[in-house]
């Protein structure tokens, strides 16, 4: 049984807090007693390493991880089992952002820091843009590098691939759905969605406060995060 | 009193403008759209417009005989246009589609045309030659 949280973002997600360094991240983790969780920032990875280091070192585990933004403006949480993988998957979704300088007056900042909360660089290309990968060709890229893709936050108006699609196309072979903490009662939510039948569901936080991180609730079944990776569709 | 009357017959006139009823061959050739799909296709009438992207919100208000005009050129756009049952999908600003696509969209009898202009030129162009 893991104790998860796999949608939190970094001070490098320009709309998250400063206070969301590595440290902070995977300290507070640590105190709420989760076994694991992931790093996902909008279409970046820069600060998976440094909070993997921290992770290694307080006992829980970090698995690198990225929100990505498809060109129908879907969210996803890709998720990797090496930090090698996830490094290949974000030079492409790099690649596939547009060109936009961040503007930080509008959109917030982007640190970059390294394992002792120093603030190493600034990322300049605004992160928080579709990439131009259609949900098709993100999943190929993910699945190429062995990584785990969940739309994330199926239940919101907004950047969701039941709000943009209407519902899951039955070619897209994907490992599960994230559904947000808004859905109080997830019984009644699924219910109501019998075409949500047989994914597998993550509860996580999307936090960008510390304090928003989720608390010691949702859980895999699995007894280790590479059964996780062994179990993917 | 009388006055009253007659305005609301001028304005009832007025907003009554003939409504020219077409069919996706005859606006295809009117708007020059290219069909993606089987050019042998079913020929139906079209008896209105919709224009959206986000498939949730087309499905739950788009219109029967409908022609939807869209930059969505995700394959649920099939299911979405048999599921309302509108005449045909307009793919609006030249977007690409992908064979996975057309090949669905002609197992379900879905007929999909293109165009370069923008959503808002073709629906302006839709307009023009329909009265809808």
């Amino acid at each position: 049984m893991i104790y998860y949280d796999f949608h939190i973002h970094s001070a490098l997600s320009p709309c998250s807090d400063k206070d969301m360094t590595p440290n902070n991240i995977v300290n507070m983790a640590q105190i709420i007693g989760l076994d694991a969780i992931a790093i996902t920032d909008h279409n970046s990875i820069g600060n998976v390493r440094a909070a993997m280091k921290i992770g290694d070192a307080v006992g829980v585990k970090v698995v690198p991880g990225m929100e990505i933004e498809t060109a129908e403006e879907i969210h996803v949480i890709a998720l990797f089992n090496t930090i090698e993988a996830a490094e290949e998957a974000a030079k492409e979704v790099y690649r596939a952002l547009p060109n936009i300088k961040n503007r930080t007056e509008i959109f917030g900042n982007q640190l970059l820091m390294d394992e002792d909360d120093n603030i190493v660089g600034e990322e300049e290309k605004l992160l928080v843009s579709p990439t131009n990968l259609s949900i098709e060709k993100l999943l190929e890229l993910v699945k190429s590098v062995g990584g785990l893709f969940y739309p994330a936050h199926v239940d919101r108006h907004s950047y969701s691939i039941l709000t943009n699609l209407g519902f899951i196309p039955e070619e897209l072979k994907i490992d599960g759905i994230e559904i947000s903490k808004k859905v109080e009662d997830i019984q009644a939510y699924l219910d109501n969605r019998p075409d949500l039948k047989g994914y597998r569901v993550l509860r996580n936080s999307d936090a960008h406060y510390l304090a928003d991180i989720a608390e010691k609730d949702a859980f895999l079944t699995e007894n280790s995060i590479d059964e996780l990776f062994n179990r993917r569709v | 009193m009388n006055q009253v009357r007659t305005v609301a017959k001028a304005i009832e006139r007025f907003s009554r403008k003939a409504v020219k009823a077409m069919t996706i061959c005859e606006l295809a050739k009117e708007l020059d759209l290219s069909v993606l799909t089987d050019k042998n296709y079913d020929d139906r009438e079209i008896k209105g417009c919709f224009v959206g992207d986000l498939l949730s919100w087309v499905m739950s208000r788009a219109e029967q005989d409908s022609a939807w005009i869209t930059i969505m050129n995700n394959i649920n756009i099939v299911a979405v246009a048999a599921l309302v049952d509108m005449a045909c999908i307009i793919l609006a600003e030249g977007v690409d589609v992908t064979e996975d696509v057309i090949k669905k969209a002609e197992s379900q009898g879905i007929i999909i045309l293109s165009t370069k202009k923008t959503c808002y030129e073709t629906a302006v162009a839709f307009h023009k030659a329909t009265g809808i």
